[in-house]
This record gives structure tokens, sequence and C-alpha cells, in this order.
């Protein structure tokens, strides 16, 4: 195990070198980091001061190695738009993206499991077969247009629901967030509701796949043979086998979730830190963009890191040596 | 005997019979698959013969009408033509806007799945074929490209070096070949044990030629169906890229931007200049995959009596 995380860890810094290096090189040597970390307003003297202080007249590896030395003490330079460093501004937005991408993530559990169970149990029921047809859906479907049918029906045509921004936010257990408040959950659902519905549409398909297998199983015969109701086989000995699957499926998908919220936080104007990156790079506000690349990154290998290590914890047959990380 | 004679004449037809006739054969079977193929192939037409078949030149300033401007579905222009589906906010006709824009999503998708098909292709049979460290590397950074989500790295790419019709093409295959490198491996690395290949290294033809000519036939089944379902992803995402406002240039619009001009407008209840392009969309990505569907049942081995 602890062989499995340091190789793991390991990796991640290579990739992390290598992203670093990819990001480096598109900003510093295709670009104009002239350009990317000054100012346009700033005067000829600012200019040749950043310059040196930018090192950008050192030859192309120092210049990383003061690329990589600002990075790593936090320093990606400051937003142009909103002159705080970059770093701050995106970690001011993160909070909202975070809400936005758990109460997706719920959303499509509260409604994928239960959808899957049902089509599972009752595969020839005619709502089974709606719901595998909405499924489908769920996937072919572009995320950007099912949040505008989403806008059109609920906030235009119908008027029940908000359509942009983030609404009032309250504080519950010290943490700012838009739970607290009924204008906060209000302006939360449809963006959720969008961010889902990929989601939503494979753990269903997961759950049902997963139960039409478990109920051939031997112990779904044994269990109701001593006499168990078809409620508690299903619920408590089938639903546990199933998870398994349906948990590696939701952390691999919460990076996915994340990175989709770039389309869902435009389409509702959820200031989040998608909406900042695709607003900086029409703006050409490049430090943040170098941040928020860095950053997200950073995350990702996170979030793979803890898939792989929960995945082991929680399904005692895959042997972490035997993965080749 | 008779019936024994019967089989094994039946056989003998079977086998005489060109593959790609079984292929037509099976694939007529579902008739969901056969009219997704008809829609697409229409679709095609469409964007072809778009300056033939479209009422106006959305791009000739000229043709448009300030007074047109956001003419409901049905309503007569100042020229006289009707508005079938309404006009956008600059008085164009928005089914012409449509089949240019589907001319451009069309050609956008198409070439770069061809492109990161031809590159992905490459590089995954190279990595069955060499086996060993190339193997190894290549592979590693298929997983590495496979760990992140599409639409980050496509944002990345334009982030970096910023939007244009090559740039969004260059994102859009640096966000496929992976899949198509780790298909074709998956195939490949069988064919690479069997007798035929030994056969040909036996003959000292060249790599390339083994690779290309002999194992690459071999593997074409499951590309197909990757790459089919790969052509509506990258349609997909192009008009994503471009509803965010980082993808095509606004001066060729395709679906995407079109459904991003009239988001604005739907607000105040002018559904028709973000719906009608977002229907075309939809038309096309729902066809190809359900070619892709069924491509998939009939080209799977496993599913094959």
């Amino acid at each position: 195990m602890t062989v499995f995380i340091l190789r793991r860890l390991m990796q991640s810094f290579v990739v992390l070198f290598i992203m670093s290096l990819l990001v480096f090189v598109g900003v510093y040597a295709i670009g104009d980091p002239v350009e990317i970390f000054i100012s346009p307003e700033a005067d000829q003297i600012e200019r040749e001061r950043a310059i040196a202080a930018l090192g950008l007249d050192k030859p192309l590896w120092a210049q990383y190695v003061y690329f990589l030395q600002g990075a790593l003490s936090g320093d990606l330079g400051r937003s142009f738009r909103f002159s705080i460093p970059a770093l701050e501004l995106i970690m001011q937005r993160l909070p909202a993206t975070l809400e936005l991408t758990v109460a997706a993530m719920i959303l499509s559990l509260a409604i994928g499991l239960p959808a899957g169970i049902y089509a599972g149990f009752r595969p020839e029921s005619r709502l089974s077969k709606v719901i595998m047809a909405g499924s489908i859906f769920g996937f072919s479907l572009p995320s950007f247009w099912v949040g505008l049918m989403l806008i059109l029906v609920f906030a235009v045509e119908l008027g029940w629901l908000p359509s942009t921004g983030r609404g009032e936010v309250g504080t519950i257990l010290g943490v700012t967030t838009s739970f607290a408040t009924v204008s906060g959950i209000q302006h939360l659902i449809l963006p959720a509701l969008n961010l889902s519905f990929f989601n939503m549409a494979l753990i269903t398909r997961l759950t049902r796949a997963g139960v039409r297998e478990n109920m051939l199983m031997d112990y779904v015969k044994y269990a109701r043979a001593k006499g168990l109701g078809m409620r508690r086989v299903m619920f408590v000995h089938v639903f546990k086998n199933i998870l398994i699957p349906i948990v590696t499926v939701v952390g691999i998908q919460m990076g996915q979730v994340l990175a989709f919220a770039v389309v869902t936080e435009q389409i509702f104007a959820w200031p989040g830190m998608g909406k900042l990156i695709i607003d900086s790079i029409s703006n050409l506000d490049r430090p943040v963009i170098v941040a928020y690349l860095l950053v997200v990154v950073i995350m990702f290998i996170v979030i793979n890191l803890v898939v792989d290590v929960l995945y082991s914890v929680l399904d005692p047959r895959v042997r972490l040596q035997d993965m080749k990380g | 005997m008779a019936t024994l004679a019967k089989e094994a004449a039946d056989a003998a037809k079977a086998e005489g019979e060109a593959p790609w006739r079984r292929l037509v054969n099976d694939f007529c079977r579902s008739p969901l698959a056969v009219f997704g193929l008809v829609v697409f192939l229409i679709v095609v037409l469409v964007a072809v013969f778009a300056s033939q078949i479209s009422p106006q030149n959305p791009y000739d300033l000229n043709q448009l009408d300030i007074m047109d401007s956001r003419q409901p579905p049905g309503e007569r222009s100042a020229d006289g033509y009707v508005f079938w589906l309404g006009s956008d906010g600059q008085g164009r006709d928005m089914l012409s806007a449509i089949f240019y824009g589907l001319r451009i999503s069309l050609a956008v998708g198409v070439s770069s799945a061809v492109i990161a098909l031809a590159l992905g292709t490459t590089i995954g049979l190279m990595a069955a074929y060499f086996g060993g460290r190339v193997d190894t590397l290549l592979m590693r950074a298929v997983d590495i490209k496979l760990s992140f989500p599409s639409i980050l790295i496509a944002l990345i790419i334009v982030a970096v070096l910023g939007s244009g019709v090559w740039k969004i093409v260059l994102a859009l295959v640096v966000v496929q070949w992976a899949l198509y490198a780790r298909t074709v491996r998956g195939s490949a690395l069988v064919e690479r044990r069997k007798e035929y290949v030994e056969a040909a290294r036996c003959l000292a033809l060249s790599h390339s030629r083994i690779v290309f000519r002999h194992i690459l036939p071999n593997c074409l089944p499951p590309l197909i169906v990757v790459g089919t379902v790969q052509v509506a992803n990258s349609i997909a995402l192009e008009a994503t890229l471009s509803f965010l406002g980082i993808g095509l240039p606004i001066t060729e619009p395709s679906l995407g931007l079109l459904i991003a001009n009239g988001f604005e407008y739907m607000l105040s209840g002018q559904y028709w200049i973000s719906v009608f392009p977002g229907v075309a969309l939809l038309i096309t990505i729902v066809s190809i995959n359900l070619v892709g569907d069924q491509l998939r049942d009939i080209l799977n081995p496993r599913l094959q009596k």
C-alpha cells in the first residue's frame, strides 16, 4: 500500500513536471511572456523592471527555474483585470465551483440510483424502457444544449426558477454556501441539474447492469430461500454489491464534473472558477489562465490518486501491487 | 444427408459472400440504424450543397436587412421570401445560417476525427508491434491523457494557442488520439501473435508493410466503431467550445456559435434563434450515434453467432 502510494506520488510529480513544462513552453516560448505577465498599461520603466524581475533577460532554462520558483511560492502573477494575485482570485472562486460539483453529484446519485435499481429489477416494464431511453439522451445531448433547454423551460416559460447567478449565500458551520438560504438553493437547482445530467445517465446504467447481474447470483437465491423479503434482499444484499463500481465511477467522474462545470457556469453565470477561466481567455488575462491551469492539474492529480486508493480500500479483490499505477 | 449438403452449400455461399456485403445485411437489420444513416446522409448533403439550397447567403452583408431582424418563424422578409425558421439579430435567415453552420461543424468534426484516427492508429500500432519500452512509454502517455477530461485539455490548448479553425482542429485531435491508440493497440496485440504475422516476418517484409498492410486491416472493426462515435463527440465538443466563445471565429459561425448568439434573445422569449441550430446539432449527433450503436453490435465478435 505504502509502496503503491509512494510510486503514484512520484508519478504524479512527473506528470506535474511535464504539465508545468508544457504550460511554460506555451506561455513563454509560443506566447510573449512580456505581454502575458506585464499589464499593457505599464510604462517603459515599469516594463523593464518587470522584465528583470521575471528574469526574462536570462536564457530559457533559467527562465523555467524562475517560473517554477514563482509557482512553488504561490506567485503566479497578478490579474490584469482585478489587480489581485491570480492564485488568490482562483481560490476565491473555488468554493462556488466545488459547491456546484458536489450538488450535481448528490443529484445524480439521488435520481440515478433509484432509477437504475427500478430498471434493473423490472427490465421489461414500460417505465424502465423510458428510463433507459432517457439515459441515452443523457449521454448524447451536449451539456450546454441541455442547460439552454432547462433555462427555456423552467426560467423563461414557466418562471419557476432563476437562471443566472448564485443568489444569496449564508453560513453553515462557518462555511459560506448557497445551501444556507432559500434563494441560494433555488439558484443552485438548475445548474446542478444541468451538470448532473451525464452522470445521472451513467449511474442509472451502471446500477441497472449491477442489479441485473447480481439478481442472478446464488446469494440472492439463498437469501430468498431463507425467507427474506425481496425488499430486504435488494436494499441490504444486492445494494452493497452494486455500490463498489458506483463509488469508483463517482470518484472518477468527480474530476469530469469539475471540468464540465466550465460549461454550466458559463450558461448560468455561476461565479465559479470555470466562468473565471472563460472570462480570462476572452479578456486575455493571462496570469489567471496560467494559474488556473496549474491549479486544475494539481487538483486532478490529487483526485486520481484518491480514487485509486479508495478503490483498493473498497474492493479487497483489487491489489494495488498488481496495478501498474 | 440432404440437409447436411444444404448446410455445406449455405456455408460455402456465406464464405463466398464479400465481407462488406454481410456487413450491409447485418446493418440493415435495425430499422433505427438505417434511419440514422439516412438522416446523417441528408445532413451531409445539406452541408455540402449549403450554398446551392440556402435561400440567402448568410455571410453576404448586402443581403441582410436590419428591418428583418428577429422575425419569428414563418414571417416574410422585406424581400418577400419566408423565414421558415425565423431570423436572428442581424436579420439573417436562420435556415440559411444553419445550413452554412452545419457545413463548418461537420468539416471540423470529421477532419479532426480523421486526423486523430490516423495519428492514434499509428501510435497504437507502433506500441503493440514493437512492445517493450516503446509500448510502456506510449501507453503511459495515453493513460495520462485519458485521465484528464477532454474539455479541460481543449481549454488548455485554446488558452495557450488562442482560437481559430486550425487551432480548434488541433485541440480536437489532441483530445481524441489517445482513444484510438488504446483501441488499436488492444486488437493489434492479439493480431501480432498470430501465424500470418510470423509468416510475413519470415518473408522479410518491412516493419511498415507488416504493420499497415497485414495487421491494420485486421484491427479495423473496433476502430470503425470508435471513429463513428468520435465524429459525433468532436462535433459536440467543437459546438461546446464555440458556444463558450473560445472556438471558431465569428466570421464563420458554426452551430455552437449560432446557439450562443441566440442565447441572449432566448431570455426574452425569442427562442428560435438558439433552438433551431440546437435541433440541427442534435439531429446530427443522434443520427451518428444511432449508426455507431448498430456498428458496435454487428462488428463485436463476441456477439456474433
